[in-house]
């Protein structure tokens, strides 16, 4: 597949993410379409990669904290050619390299995740090994929102900061909804832009539905001394009227009939 | 221990610019030499084990050989889930160093008592354990680290045996092979003492008695799942085996030996008896000395 837009690449993401969802009675599926224009704009506009060479030495390093919504990356990795659309097909099925939390064992994903709170301190050890070693690649970490209730993120956050760690982008995919509630309603984290700030970070709030903004402020030259973070507001369930903000949409799947109102409303047929 | 340790890793370090060394704003009077000789290859990450255990990952991720390094509980079970995730289901070159296994900071309480440790870190598939007991074993297990690529924890006593003479070690051995510390008088006898980590001195006291005097005294340094298969021959030869360990019964190494004996086909019975230390340990402060002689560790 050859998608050069990163408003048609996250059309196709969402609609992929709902079918392998769907025929994998899978949960997780809010979550994946929150990140699907995140995923984008990073894949089609600012990561540096090679789909031939997954690990191609000066490639830039993304990894998905969030890894319960690895349906979505796994989506982009195929769109993006790292393996083929029909490869989508064994997702969460029986021996499959594609289970539904983000596998290293799949081409393009750097790192297994699923308990959340890994992955910002492994994307800090990634950062420390390129600037000790003067290399130019960055590391980007896509965390949730309710992630953030893990003290294994700020204390990734202070060390970061404390060693400017300027190579280092921290995305938060806020769509104000986690397991059983709303964000304020669990653990409240707000102001967040201030907590992040007094830790020592470059923080900026964008629409992580709005490309443009996504662009502006995950360019690499958009950058201070200090790592970045980007606060994506968000909407679960991003795209199908019936799933967004709807905190059952972090268990639910859609069944074929859903499926199909889906796929109609983001406008891509597969 | 530590310093010896720490000797090895500095020298290596000079050779080897892919050597990390973590601390957890631990190492006082030790790592001091290392960081001055090696700065760039030495972090410290504050007291924060499961950033630490995390950055180690991907530290290693980046070809990085990394050792963090930590009292025992800290670096283990504080941070259990990023060894386990992070580190050992990645198969990461991450060297997970405890100082104070066992009992060595009695003393200090129930927080610093490294006696679950094994039953943690044996659970990891790719994990190999190495729990020298005398010089040679350190200076054997550091050899093997560094030639590994895959996840290692050194468990560190406190001191070097004072009891022990000359070992009979071999220069060389090799993971999940057992080795010599000390014969008993009768060489024939059948009978051993099979030791992991730094209780060689008990051993060797076990041996003074009447009822161990026929016992010879063996140790198994280097031990995990993985080498679980290479046990029953080693097991075999033997009628008695005593197992002796700083550590709680329940997961331990004594346990781990009893899994691989009956795992096997029996060539002939072999009697395997546990020795380690009673769980009231758990309640009760005091030096390592008084603490196994109250408890009456290895008697």
């Amino acid at each position: 597949m050859n998608i050069n837009s990163s408003v048609l690449l996250s059309k196709y993401i969402k609609a992929y993410t709902l079918k392998m969802v769907s025929k994998a009675k899978a949960s997780h599926v809010g979550g994946g379409l929150s990140i699907s224009d995140i995923l984008a704009v990073l894949y089609n506009n600012i990561l540096y990669f090679d789909s031939q060479k997954p690990l191609l030495e000066n490639r830039d390093r993304f990894i998905l904290s969030k890894g319960h919504c690895c349906a979505a990356l796994y989506a982009t990795l195929a769109i993006k050619n790292f393996f083929t659309l029909r490869d989508l097909n064994s997702f969460a099925q029986f021996g499959s390299n594609f289970m539904s939390h983000a596998s290293h064992k799949v081409k393009g994903v750097e790192f297994s995740t699923g308990s959340l709170g890994h992955g910002l301190p492994y994307a800090v050890g990634k950062a420390v090994a390129a600037k000790s070693r003067n290399k130019k690649w960055e590391v980007f970490v896509l965390l949730s929102d309710g992630e953030l209730n893990e003290g294994s993120n700020w204390e990734a956050t202070l060390f970061a900061s404390h060693h400017n760690l300027n190579n280092l982008t921290i995305i938060v995919d806020y769509n104000k909804l986690q397991s059983l509630t709303t964000v304020e309603k669990t653990i409240k984290i707000e102001p967040l832009k201030d907590k992040f700030e007094a830790f020592g970070c470059y923080v900026s709030e964008v629409n992580g539905h709005d490309h443009e903004e996504l662009k502006n402020s995950l360019s690499k030259t958009n950058k201070k001394n200090s790592p970045k973070v980007i606060i994506a507001h968000t909407v679960k369930g991003k795209g199908v009227s019936f799933m967004e903000n709807r905190v059952e949409w972090h268990y639910k799947s859609p069944d074929e009939d859903q499926l199909e109102m889906a796929l109609n409303e983001i406008g891509v047929r597969l | 221990m530590r310093n010896y340790f720490i000797d090895l890793l500095t020298k290596e370090a000079k050779s080897n610019n892919k050597i990390m060394l973590m601390v957890g704003d631990l190492g006082f009077s030790v790592v001091e030499n290392f960081k001055e000789k090696y700065p760039k290859q030495f972090i410290n990450a504050g007291v924060a084990e499961q950033n630490m255990t995390g950055m180690a990952a991907g530290l290693a991720s980046e070809k990085f050989h990394v050792f963090t390094y930590s009292i025992a509980n800290f670096n283990t079970f504080r941070c259990s889930e990023q060894i386990r995730n992070d580190i050992d289901y990645h198969n990461y070159n991450v060297t997970v160093v405890s100082v104070g296994g066992g009992l060595s900071y009695g003393a200090l309480g129930y927080s610093h008592h490294a006696i679950q440790d094994y039953a943690l870190m044996r659970s990891f598939p790719n994990m190999t354990i190495y729990a020298p007991g005398t010089r040679s074993e350190i200076a054997n297990c550091m050899k093997q680290i560094f030639k590994s690529k895959s996840p290692a924890y050194l468990r560190l006593g406190k001191t070097l045996p004072k009891n022990l003479k000359k070992p009979n070690q071999p220069h060389d051995y090799a993971p999940g092979k057992w080795t010599k510390i000390l014969e008993c008088k009768n060489r024939e006898s059948k009978k051993c003492i099979l030791t992991t980590g730094a209780v060689i001195d008990d051993a060797v006291k076990m041996q003074k008695k009447e009822e161990f005097s026929n016992y010879h005294i063996y140790s198994l340094p280097i031990w995990g799942m993985k080498y679980k298969t290479l046990q029953a021959q080693q097991i075999n030869k033997w009628d008695e085996i005593v197992t002796l360990e700083d550590h709680l019964e329940d997961g331990g190494f004594g346990s781990y030996i009893l899994e691989c004996n009956s795992s096997i086909q029996k060539v002939g019975e072999t009697k395997i008896k546990l020795k380690s230390l009673n769980k009231n340990v758990c309640n009760t402060v005091g030096d390592q000395d008084n603490l196994k002689e109250h408890f009456k560790f290895a008697h």
